[in-house]
């Protein structure tokens, strides 16, 4: 069984329906334009552990919702 | 790695020691072959390789095991080529069978497009030093007689590009052949030791922290696959690294002969038959990234669907074996090599799906960094400093496959 999804129009739904988004965030330390843009474009957080995301439910009603995942297992602890 | 493995390569564990030149942390190919180099080639010994698991546990065991330099671009031709290269005489150099085996690559174009980006890879690899030629329907079919060059009515095939030097070898042995060498002339190994930080003096890496205690070093070098942006993230680094897993699968025994590699990157699959005479099959990596190493049906379906397409063969056979490797894919799909921007510290990542072909390259080149502390003219282009410059190397050719 595939990892499930819960999407809050659909309901619980498997993973290989929803595209993956990212949160990019780039740090406050980053104070000069172009680092922040270097940041922007091109780095990821990379997290390894519990992350917050935006995924899209792609093959399903077309929304975006807010998942909290664990990159290290892949469990799903809170969709909205 | 178990007793009966360690009887054939004769490999001597290390208990570390306090301080050495040179401390490469992943005990995978290419911290290994580093390790090899710098000791075989630039006679530079004290060097420790920490591994946090056994050696070859993370993707050096866990590729498909294809070595091939038919890049898209002149850079990462030239690289791959002299990989392919000291792949050839890596069994007469290091006295060990790693079953390398000359195979040969079909890549498959299915449109006009794809035909045409086949007929310039071909030009572009012959112009920078692998042999890639473009090939018709019938010179497919002599190469490849299983395929289905009708692609199941859906997908017929309009011509491709063949590499003949793409081979295949076992990947565990190339691991344990570059550690033996390594541990032969000095170098430590210790497996079961993870490195849980970095240590820095005003500015420059000087050690690493392990459970057992701090290890001094001259030079650090992260050859960490999968969790290298989680290491490096304490200097204060950050990557431009997602870590994506990337699944494979064999099937049961083929009973034929399947001599080639096979590809097809608008079906999103590769295939070759294993020493064992398995099918393997790997495909694309996964669109989330994640360091789990959970594999699952899902996967399978999509990818069998897509191969039964050129290859009604593996219709007939079942499913053996799947699993997962997590691969550190980078913004213009080419490594990242050399110096990290901190002093004392060196990085070889970016490998994603393309980290195995490259190991005695890879190795070679980042030794001879750390020995002689220029950066060589082959892998300067692959700098991390390479997005601050805007000279990205967007190479197209191992995006998706291999």
């Amino acid at each position: 069984m595939s990892i499930q999804i819960s999407c809050p129009h659909c309901g619980p739904r498997p993973m290989e329906e929803f595209l993956f988004g990212e949160i990019p965030v780039t740090p406050d330390s980053l104070t000069d334009p172009r680092d922040r843009d270097l940041d922007r474009g091109f780095m990821h957080q990379n997290p390894e552990g519990p992350t917050v995301e935006r995924w899209f439910h792609l093959y399903g009603c077309r929304r975006w919702c807010t998942v909290e995942r664990d990159t290290r297992t892949d469990e799903i602890t809170e969709a909205g | 790695m178990n007793e009966f493995v360690e009887r054939l390569v004769s490999l001597r564990w290390a208990e570390p020691k306090k301080s050495y030149d040179v401390v490469i942390v992943g005990g995978g190919g290419h911290g290994l072959a580093t390790a090899y180099y710098l000791a075989t080639r630039h006679g530079i010994t004290n060097v420790a390789v920490l591994e946090r698991g056994y050696i070859g546990s993370g993707n050096s065991g866990r590729n498909t095991t294809v070595i091939r330099a038919n890049y898209g671009i002149p850079e990462a031709v030239r690289f791959y080529q002299h990989s392919v290269e000291l792949y050839q005489g890596l069994e007469q150099e290091t006295g060990r069978g790693l079953m390398h085996e000359r195979k040969g690559l079909l890549w498959l174009a299915h449109s006009e497009m794809g035909a045409r980006a086949e007929r310039a890879r071909a030009e572009l690899n012959t112009a920078f030093g692998a042999d890639t030629v473009y090939v018709e329907r019938d010179d497919i079919l002599r190469i490849c007689p299983q395929l289905d060059l009708d692609g199941g009515g859906v997908w017929p095939v309009r011509g491709g590009s063949y590499h003949p030097a793409a081979a295949t070898a076992r990947h565990d042995r190339v691991v344990w052949a570059f550690a033996e060498g390594a541990m032969a002339r000095g170098v430590d190994v210790a497996q079961r030791t993870e490195v849980t930080g970095l240590k820095t003096d005003r500015g420059r890496v000087v050690g690493v922290d392990t459970p057992q205690g701090p290890i001094h070093a001259g030079h650090v070098l992260s050859a960490v696959g999968g969790h290298v942006t989680s290491l490096v993230s304490k200097v204060g680094l950050r990557l431009p690294i997602r870590t994506h897993p990337l699944q494979a699968f064999v099937t049961n025994h083929y009973q034929r002969q399947f001599h080639p590699i096979v590809a097809s990157a608008d079906l999103l699959f590769y295939a070759s038959q294993t020493a064992r005479g398995e099918m393997l099959i790997g495909a694309e990596i996964d669109r989330q990234p994640s360091y789990s190493y959970r594999a699952g049906h899902p996967f399978i379906q999509h990818c069998a669907h897509r191969a039964m397409t050129l290859l009604p063969l593996l219709g007939k056979l079942k499913v053996l074996r799947q699993w997962t490797g997590v691969c550190d894919m980078s913004p213009d799909y080419s490594p990242i090599l050399g110096e990290s921007g901190i002093d004392g510290l060196y990085l070889t990542t970016g490998w994603g799906t393309w980290g195995f072909k490259a190991i005695p390259a890879g190795g070679e080149q980042m030794a001879r960094l750390i020995a002689e502390g220029e950066t060589p003219e082959l892998i300067a282009p692959f700098s991390l400093d390479r997005f601050a410059r805007d000279r990205t190397l967007a190479d197209r050719g191992s995006s998706g496959t291999h």
